[in-house]
C-alpha cells in the first residue's frame, strides 16, 4: 500500500513536472503581465522578482514547493488566488462526476448482470449494439441531443446551470454515458465465467433462489473488476466533466478551466489541470483500497 | 488405477469448444463498416472534388435550409445548410478530410513513439523499462481533457497543436501493450537465438520484434481512429482545436449548439458523422482483432 | 467390504429409463441414454466409470441441473419417495428439492467454494433458504457452526468467519460436505469428493461420508472413477458406459464374477494384493459421444463383440445371484 502512495506521489510531481514544462512553453510570462510600453529593465526587475533568472531546475523546485502549498498563483482575470477559485468549483464537478457514475452504475449492472443470465437474448444483443454505440457517440453530442429533445422540444427538463435534482440529470446522463457500455460488457464477461463456476453449480445444487444467486453470490464476485473499471472511469468523467460542463453551462471546473483557456489566465488553468490530477491519483488510490473489502483474498494478502 | 482413468474429457473438451464458439461467434467481416470508413477517406482523398458546393461559400440568401427530405427543404442542399447558407453536406465532407487527416498523423506518430519507447523499455528491461513505465504512469495519471487544455492555454492552436495534444495522450497506449508483447516476445527461441549470434540491438528491433508487432499495432491504430476522432471533435467542439475557417464536425456542432431551437440539423448531422465514423472504424478494428488474433488477448 | 444390502427394501430413490441429453450446435451427445436404478436409505450405490462415461451427467440430473443451455432432461422419470422430479419447475426444484431432499458434495474442494462469502454464511446459506426455523441469520448461522463441527472442523465457530481460502483443501471439502448434509437430505450424492486430495485426507473424508451416512440414514450415491474406493464404501455398483449402465450388481458379487466385458476389463486394470498377474488395460478409447458406435457401444473394443453385437444394443437381463440378490447386464453374452 505504501508502494502505490509512493507511485501516486511520483505520478503527481510528474504532472507538476509537465505544468511546470507548459509553463515555460507559453513564452515569456512577463510579456503578458507587463504593460505594452514597458522598458527592457521593467522585464529584468520583473524575471527576477518572478525568479525567472534562476536555473531552471531551481525553478521547478521553486514552483514544486509553490505548487505544494496549493499556490499557483493570482487568476489574471479574477485578481483571487487561483487553486482557490478552482477549489470553489471542485463540489459542482464532484456532483456532476458522482450523478453520471451513479447513473451509469443504475444501467450497466442490471443491463450486465441481465445480458450474462439471458446470453444471447433480446437484452443481451440490445446490449451489444448499445454497447457499440456507447464507444462510438461521443458524450458531449449525447448532451446536445438531450437538450434538443428533452429541453427544447419536449420542455421536460431544464437544459443549463446547476440547481436542483432537474438539472442534474441531463448532464449526469451525457457524462455517464461512455462508461456505461464498457462497464455493461465487462460485468457480462466476468458474470458468464462466474455463473458457469463450480461454487454457483454448488449453490445451485444446495437449491439457493436462483434470483440470490444471481444478484448477492455471483453479482458479488463479479463486482471486483468492476471496481478498477469505476475508478477509472469517475476519474475519467471528471475530465470529461470539462467537456459536458460548457454544454450545461454547468460552473464547475472544467468550465472555468475552459473559460480561463480563452482569457489566457494561465495561472487558473494550471491549478485545474494540477488539481484534476490530484483527484484522479487519489480516487485511483481509494479504489485499490476498497478491493479489499470487496475481495477478501487481497484482503489477507 | 492409472489405467482405467482415460484421456482428458472429451465431453468437457467439446462444451467448452462450444461454448467459446458461441461466445466469438460472428467472424463475417464488416463490409457495412468498412464501406463508411473507406467513404471517410475517401472524402478525405478527394473531398473537393466531391462536394456539391465549396465549403466556406457563404450565401445569406440560403441560410437556415432545411435538409432536402423537410418542409423547405430544397435538392441544392441536400443536407440543409446553417446560418450563412454554407452547404452542410459540403461541410461535412471536409470535416471528414480534417479529421481524417488529423487522426491519421496523430495515430502513426503516437503509434511510432509508443512502439518505440515499448520495445525499449520491453526489450532492454531493467533501468530503461523502470524510467518508461514510470514515464508512462505519470503520463496516465494525467487526465487527457484537463492536459489537452493545458497545452490548448500554451501553444499556438490549429492541426498541429490537435495532433500534438492526441499523441501526448495517445502513445501511451501503444508503449504499454508493445512492451507486453515484446515482454513476451523476448523470451522466444529466435530472438534469443539471434542475440546469442551476436545480431545488433538495431537489427533485432527491426528485422526480428517489429515484423511480430506490427498485427497488433495496426489492430490498435484501426481501434483508435474512431476514438481519436471523437477526442479532436470534443476539443474542437470546446474551440480549442480546429480553428475556422478550417471545417470540423466538433467546430460545426459548437456553432449549431447556438441554434440549437430553431435548426435541429445543425447539431444532428454533425453528430452522426462523428458517430457513423467512429463505430465504424471500431467495427473494423474489432474484425482486424479477432482476425489476426485469435485467442482473444486484452486490446 | 460392506456385504448387506440396506435394511429396508423400500426404495427411496427410482430412476427409470433416464435420458440426459446435450444438444451442441455439432451434434447431439446423448449424455445419459436410458439409466435406470434404485436407492434405499442408508444404502451406497457406486457409478463407475470412466470420464465421458455419463455418471456426473446423471448426478447433475437427479438435481435437475444438467449443463445450460445445451443440457436437457428428454425422458425418463426419477421419483424421489413418490414425487416425481421429472417435469417439476425450476423454482420449486429449487425451493423443495435441491439442498433439502438430494444434496451433492461437488468433485473440486478448491473451486467449490464461493471466494468473496464467509465460510460460515455459506453453510448457512441452504439452511436459511430450506429450512423455517433457520430463517434468521443469527440462528442460521449458529446451525451452520454445529454443521461444520458434525463435520469435524476444528474450532468451528471461530472458522466460521474465515474465508474458503484460509481453508486447506481437506478442509473445504469438509465444508462444501458440511453444506450438503446442513438441510439432512434423504439422498447424498458425491461426485468424486476425493479425486483432489491426497490419499490420507482421502481416508478421512471417507469415514466422514459413512459417518454422515449412518447418522442421516441417507442413501448415498457415489460418483467415482476409483474401484478401490468404490469397493470399501458401497452396497452396490452400477457400471456406466457411454451413458448406461453396462452391469449393475452386489459389490462382491461384481468383484468375485464381473459379468459384462467392459466391468472384467475395468477390473483387471485394478492392482490387487496378492496377485501377480500382470495389469491389464481395456485396448481402445472411449467412443466419441457424438457419434456413438452402432449397437452395444462398447463392441469395438470388446474381445466377445458378434455380428449382432455391433447391429443391435443389447437388452439389460437380470440374472439371479444366489438367494435374493440379483444383478442386471446389458450384454449379448448374457442375453
Amino acid at each position: 500500500m505504501l508502494k502505490r502512495i509512493a507511485q501516486g506521489l511520483v505520478a503527481i510531481v510528474g504532472a507538476l513536472l509537465i505544468v511546470f514544462v507548459a509553463q515555460r512553453l507559453s513564452g515569456d510570462p512577463v510579456a503578458l503581465m507587463l504593460p505594452m510600453d514597458a522598458g527592457e529593465e521593467d522585464f529584468a526587475a520583473m524575471r527576477s522578482a518572478l525568479g525567472l533568472d534562476k536555473p531552471l531546475p531551481l525553478q521547478f523546485a521553486i514552483f514544486l514547493g509553490n505548487a505544494l502549498q496549493g499556490d499557483f498563483g493570482q487568476s489574471y482575470q479574477w485578481n483571487a488566488p487561483a487553486m482557490q477559485l478552482i477549489l470553489e468549483r471542485l463540489p459542482a464537478t464532484l456532483e456532476l462526476a458522482m450523478a453520471g457514475l451513479v447513473f451509469a452504475l443504475l444501467l450497466a449492472v442490471p443491463l450486465g448482470v441481465l445480458s450474462a443470465v439471458h446470453r444471447g437474448g433480446a437484452i443481451d444483443r440490445a446490449g451489444k449494439i448499445f454497447a457499440m454505440l456507447g464507444q462510438a457517440v461521443p458524450g458531449f453530442w449525447i448532451g446536445l441531443l438531450l437538450i434538443l429533445f428533452i429541453a427544447v422540444e419536449l420542455q421536460w427538463l431544464p437544459a443549463f446551470g446547476r440547481g436542483d435534482l432537474s438539472h442534474l440529470l441531463l448532464p449526469a446522463i451525457a457524462l455517464g454515458w461512455y462508461p456505461v457500455a464498457a462497464m455493461t460488457r465487462t460485468l457480462r464477461s466476468s458474470m458468464l465465467d462466474i455463473l458457469e463456476s463450480d461454487y454457483i453449480r454448488m449453490e445451485r445444487a444446495i437449491g439457493l433462489p436462483e434470483r440470490a444467486i444471481v444478484w448477492r453470490y455471483a453479482l458479488r464476485n463479479a463486482m471486483a473488476p468492476l471496481a478498477t473499471m469505476i475508478g477509472v472511469y469517475f476519474a475519467n468523467m471528471l475530465g470529461g466533466a470539462f467537456v459536458i460542463e460548457v454544454v450545461f453551462a454547468w460552473p464547475g471546473v472544467g468550465r472555468t478551466v475552459v473559460e480561463a483557456v480563452f482569457a489566457r489566465d494561465f495561472p487558473v488553468v494550471q491549478a485545474g489541470v494540477v488539481l484534476s490530477a490530484v483527484v484522479f491519483v487519489a480516487v485511483n488510490l481509494l479504489v485499490d483500497l476498497s478491493y479489499g473489502f470487496i475481495d477478501p483474498r487481497i484482503r489477507h494478502d | 488405477m492409472t489405467e482405467t482413468t482415460l484421456p482428458r474429457p472429451l465431453l468437457g473438451r467439446l462444451l467448452r469448444g462450444a461454448a467459446s464458439r458461441i461466445r466469438g461467434g460472428e467472424g463475417g467481416f464488416p463490409w457495412l463498416a468498412a464501406s463508411v470508413l473507406a467513404t471517410v477517406l475517401a472524402c478525405a482523398l478527394f473531398g473537393p472534388w466531391i462536394a456539391p458546393h465549396e465549403a466556406g461559400a457563404i450565401s445569406l440568401a440560403d441560410a437556415m435550409t432545411p435538409p432536402a427530405w423537410e418542409e423547405g427543404g430544397s435538392s441544392e442542399f441536400l443536407l440543409g445548410t446553417d446560418n450563412l447558407g454554407r452547404d452542410i453536406l459540403s461541410r461535412i465532407i471536409a470535416g471528414a478530410r480534417v479529421s481524417a487527416v488529423v487522426a491519421l498523423y496523430a495515430i502513426v506518430i503516437s503509434g511510432l513513439i509508443g512502439a518505440v519507447l515499448g520495445m525499449a523499455a520491453g526489450y532492454f528491461g531493467g533501468v530503461v523499462d523502470a524510467l518508461i513505465s514510470r514515464l508512462i504512469d505519470i503520463q496516465m495519471s494525467v487526465p487527457s481533457i484537463p492536459l489537452a487544455m493545458l497545452f490548448a492555454a500554451v501553444l499556438p492552436p490549429g492541426e498541429a497543436m490537435v495532433i500534438f495534444i492526441i499523441v501526448l495522450s495517445y502513445w501511451t497506449w501503444y508503449a504499454r501493450i508493445v512492451r507486453g508483447e515484446v515482454l513476451s516476445l523476448r523470451e522466444r527461441d529466435f530472438i534469443a537465438l539471434a542475440k546469442i549470434a551476436g545480431v545488433a540491438t538495431p537489427i533485432i528491433f527491426i528485422r526480428h520484434l517489429a515484423p511480430n508487432l506490427l498485427n497488433i499495432l495496426l489492430v490498435l491504430a484501426t481501434l483508435q481512429f474512431g476514438s481519436v476522432i471523437v477526442f479532436e471533435a470534443g476539443l474542437s467542439f470546446l474551440g480549442l482545436g480546429i480553428q475556422p475557417p478550417q471545417v470540423s464536425w466538433g467546430g460545426m456542432l459548437a456553432d449549431g449548439r447556438n441554434f440549437i431551437e430553431v435548426a435541429w440539423w445543425l447539431i444532428t448531422i454533425p453528430g452522426i458523422a462523428i458517430m457513423a465514423a467512429c463505430l465504424a472504424s471500431n467495427l473494423v478494428g474489432d474484425w482486424l482483432r479477432d482476425t489476426f488474433d485469435p485467442v482473444r488477448r486484452q486490446i | 467390504m460392506v456385504t448387506s444390502a440396506s435394511s429396508s427394501n423400500e426404495s427411496l430413490l427410482e430412476v427409470q429409463d433416464l435420458k440426459t441429453h446435450l444438444f451442441l450446435k455439432r451434434g447431439v451427445v446423448r449424455a445419459v441414454d436410458g439409466v435406470s436404478f434404485d436407492l434405499a436409505g442408508g444404502e451406497t450405490l457406486g457409478l463407475i466409470g470412466e470420464s465421458g462415461s455419463g455418471k456426473t451427467m446423471t448426478g447433475l440430473s437427479l438435481l435437475g441441473l444438467p449443463p445450460k443451455p445445451a443440457g436437457r432432461i428428454v425422458a425418463g422419470s426419477i421419483r424421489l419417495g413418490g414425487t416425481e422430479l421429472v417435469g417439476m419447475g425450476e423454482e420449486e426444484l429449487a425451493a423443495d428439492v435441491r439442498g433439502s431432499r438430494i444434496a451433492m458434495i461437488s468433485q473440486d474442494p478448491m473451486t467449490s467454494l464461493n471466494p468473496v462469502f464467509t465460510v460460515g454464511s455459506q453453510v448457512a446459506a441452504p439452511i436459511r433458504a430450506h429450512v423455517a426455523d433457520g430463517n434468521s441469520r443469527g440462528a442460521a448461522l449458529d446451525m451452520a457452526v454445529r454443521e461444520l463441527d458434525r463435520v469435524r472442523v476444528p474450532s468451528a465457530s471461530a472458522r466460521a468467519r474465515d474465508y474458503p481460502h484460509q481453508f486447506s483443501g481437506g478442509m473445504r471439502q469438509r465444508v462444501v460436505a458440511a453444506m450438503a448434509i446442513a438441510c439432512q437430505p434423504e439422498v447424498l450424492i458425491a461426485d468424486e469428493p476425493t479425486s483432489a486430495l491426497d490419499v490420507t485426507i482421502q481416508v478421512q473424508l471417507m469415514d466422514l461420508i459413512e459417518r454422515i451416512q449412518g447418522d442421516t440414514g441417507a442413501g448415498l450415491l457415489f460418483i467415482t472413477h476409483d474401484l478401490g474406493v468404490a469397493a470399501s464404501l458401497c452396497h452396490r455398483i452400477a457400471v456406466m458406459y457411454a451413458g448406461r449402465i453396462v452391469e449393475l450388481a452386489e459389490v462382491e458379487a461384481l468383484y468375485r464374477d464381473p459379468r459384462h466385458p467392459y466391468s472384467q476389463g475395468l477390473l483387471a486394470s485394478v492392482p490387487r494384493l496378492g496377485q501377480r498377474k500382470r495389469l491389464t488395460s481395456i485396448p481402445g478409447n472411449p467412443p466419441n459421444p457424438l457419434s456413438l458406435p452402432t449397437g452395444c457401444a462398447f463392441h469395438p473394443r470388446c474381445p466377445h463383440a458378434t455380428e449382432q453385437c455391433r447391429n443391435e444394443a443389447p437388452p439389460e437381463v437380470t440374472l439371479n445371484d444366489g438367494d435374493t440378490l440379483s444383478r442386471r447386464v446389458a450384454c449379448w453374452l448374457e442375453a
